[in-house]
């Protein structure tokens, strides 16, 4: 097929139609209002279902409950409303339903901004809802990397019966890139019958399907921890995604970043090239599962001095920096936020300065 | 002679969790009763509360869904739109829907979802220990007033069947009580009355149920049902508030309507 030039947030719902997703519940924010008005459109053209809800907290159960049934369903929101829709997602997660969440990310904390930020880094793959889940968390740098995300979610939340988050920032949702959407794709929803809550006569069995998230025996939570544990252990080992960027023996000093800001990085990287100066990139593509083994081994190589992590937060990556490269190498932090994007020369800088006082 | 009076297929056959004189067991039966009339047990789904009746999912033969706090409303939103074939209804209390879940209730019932609620107020949080409800009586006394309700501090009772037949959205609105045999007769009707419009696709239904905690009313059974007849009614009025057919009826119409049963 063809490119086509999207806006970052109607590719985002395209690609969910195209996916086989007929189902979308939605709160309008900032920067993101444009997927619930092109689906308000779009699905009715094919027989699906968009409702726009009272608020973010009913949209996430909204999304529960369409997501009992065993069809593929996602929404869309920005920070503030990620935050509302935290205490059905940590439901959602102990329930074991597939859907896709996706956050493009404003600045905050509180109302915070509309302009870009890659500030919930820590909500998105450390909870942000109560208990010990872990969302599969996607994190494009590109409109076409959103729509291929996109397409995988789904797939990959019937896999492991997990929701999905994609985390962009405002700048995905919002810049118009070409995309070229693939229709390769198997778009039907993996079966449910063994747990969807779709109707005994839908399954043609006399057994009910219960879906629950209270256990009171210690010992049945406790199992049920476990299981879910596996599931996210099991992510750990088959869902690693990352990027290397110029990561060479001869680097010096290695950056880690993702999302748009990666890309801010790469032209910092190709310039410091042309000075002289090696510098590498790891970008993960996964944010959990986190690359921890991929930021190592580049950390590890023998010219490295140091490491930093570029980031639109106050230091939220960084801190899985540290923990992947486990003190082998020093690891700095550099970021800006509230839709203020670090330039390609204060990038530069800042690797220029750590590398002069790492020598 | 056959047996006549028999545990519904869609009632499960368990020990029963809720305390002696809880009206909980009337209300699940009555449901079930529906169910099997309509035989409807096989497309169904319900979707218990947060409270007392969160895990009335055992005493049920279809399938069910366990809810976060107040939030059945939206589950059941989600579910009736993505699969408008089945009969879908939330079982809720007092603190779950009027408190927590005003927002969720008010909305679905707006939208005019096309499922059933069936409402128990029973006037305190149960689960919980008794605590104050939204629906708490004034001086009634609870674990978080001891000293009774006040309302210069915390506002009258809410009328739920009130407040949504006050939506212009047309739906069916109804409060029935478990508290005499008589009104537990029109308690069914009233519920098979809303699973009736839910297969006919045409409107939100509530059913606000009054019902007894004796043990957080510190009440015998049979106290508390006086009470909730004495003290209750009065201020809950039965009847229909609103139905798809009538639109709304004209104020008082509900407290006619209960004092002619």
């Amino acid at each position: 097929m063809a490119k086509v030039l999207m806006k970052g947030n109607e590719a985002i719902a395209e690609a969910a139609v195209r996916a086989g997703c007929r189902n979308y519940f939605a709160y309008p924010i900032t920067p993101q209002s444009e997927v619930a008005e092109y689906l308000s459109r779009r699905l009715p053209e094919v027989g699906g279902v968009f409702l726009q809800g009272e608020s973010e907290v009913a949209v996430s159960y909204m999304i529960f409950g369409a997501a009992a049934t065993g069809e593929r369903v996602f929404t869309t929101s920005s920070s503030p409303g990620i935050s509302l829709m935290s205490e059905g997602i940590s439901y959602i997660a102990a329930a074991e339903l597939p859907c896709v969440f996706v956050n493009i990310m404003r600045g905050g904390p509180g109302l915070g901004g509309i302009l870009p930020s890659q500030a919930d880094y820590f909500q998105a793959v450390k909870g942000g809802g109560h208990g010990d889940y872990r969302l599969l968390v996607l994190a494009p740098a590109s409109v076409q990397e959103a729509v291929e995300m996109m397409m995988e979610a789904f797939p990959l939340a019937e896999k492991y019966r997990n929701p999905v988050m994609i985390l962009g920032d405002g700048l995905i949702g919002q810049m118009m890139e070409p995309v070229e959407f693939r229709d390769d794709l198997n778009t039907e929803p993996a079966p449910a019958d063994d747990w969807a809550t779709s109707g005994m006569d839908r399954r043609g069995r006399d057994r009910r399907n219960l879906i629950r998230t209270l256990y009171l025996v210690p010992s049945e939570l406790n199992a049920h921890n476990l299981k879910l544990k596996a599931k996210y252990d099991r992510m750990r080992r088959e869902e690693v995604r990352w990027e290397n960027y110029a990561v060479d023996p001869s680097i010096r000093l290695l950056l880690v970043s993702y999302g748009t800001m990666s890309r801010v990085c790469r032209t910092a990287i190709d310039r410091l090239r042309e000075e002289g100066l090696a510098v590498g990139m790891v970008r993960p593509k996964t944010l959990f599962p986190f690359p921890r083994e991929a930021v190592l081994a580049a950390a590890r190589q023998g010219e490295v001095r140091a490491v930093l992590s570029v980031e639109m937060s106050m230091g939220q990556l960084v801190e899985d920096v540290e923990w992947s490269v486990r003190g082998v190498r020093p690891v700095f932090w550099f970021g800006k936020c509230g839709g203020e994007v670090p330039t390609p020369e204060e990038v530069m800088a800042e690797a220029r300065r750590i590398l002069r006082e790492s020598e | 002679m056959g047996k006549t009076f028999r545990r519904p297929q869609a009632l499960a056959e368990t020990p029963t969790h809720y305390c002696p004189g809880c009206t909980h067991g009337i209300a699940h039966r009555l449901v079930a009763e529906v169910i099997d009339e309509l035989g409807i047990r096989g497309r169904t789904v319900g979707i218990a509360p947060v409270g007392c009746a969160v895990l009335c999912y055992n005493y049920f033969t279809f399938d069910f869904i366990e809810a976060a706090h107040g939030r059945a409303p939206a589950i059941a939103t989600g579910l009736k739109r993505v699969r408008p074939d089945l009969v879908v209804f939330t079982y809720q209390g007092d603190g779950d829907l009027a408190s927590i879940g005003m927002s969720e209730i008010v909305h679905a019932a707006n939208r005019g979802e096309k499922f059933v609620t069936v409402f128990i107020n029973n006037a305190v949080y149960g689960m919980t220990g008794g605590q104050m409800a939204p629906t708490t009586l004034p001086d009634q006394r609870t674990t978080t007033s001891p000293f009774g309700r006040k309302v210069a501090q915390t506002g009258m009772p809410v009328k739920m069947a009130e407040l949504l037949a006050a939506l212009e959205t047309p739906g069916y609105i109804v409060r029935e009580a478990l508290i005499r045999p008589k009104y537990i007769q029109r308690a069914k009707k009233a519920i098979r009355n809303a699973f009736s419009y839910q297969l006919e696709n045409r409107c939100f239904s509530l059913v606000e149920l009054i019902s007894t905690c004796p043990t957080n009313w510190g009440m015998t059974p049979i106290e508390a049902l006086s009470w909730a007849e004495e003290k209750m009614l009065p201020y809950y009025p039965l009847g229909v508030f609103k139905s798809p057919e009538g639109g709304r009826p004209a104020p008082g119409a509900a407290e006619r309507s209960a004092d002619a049963a």
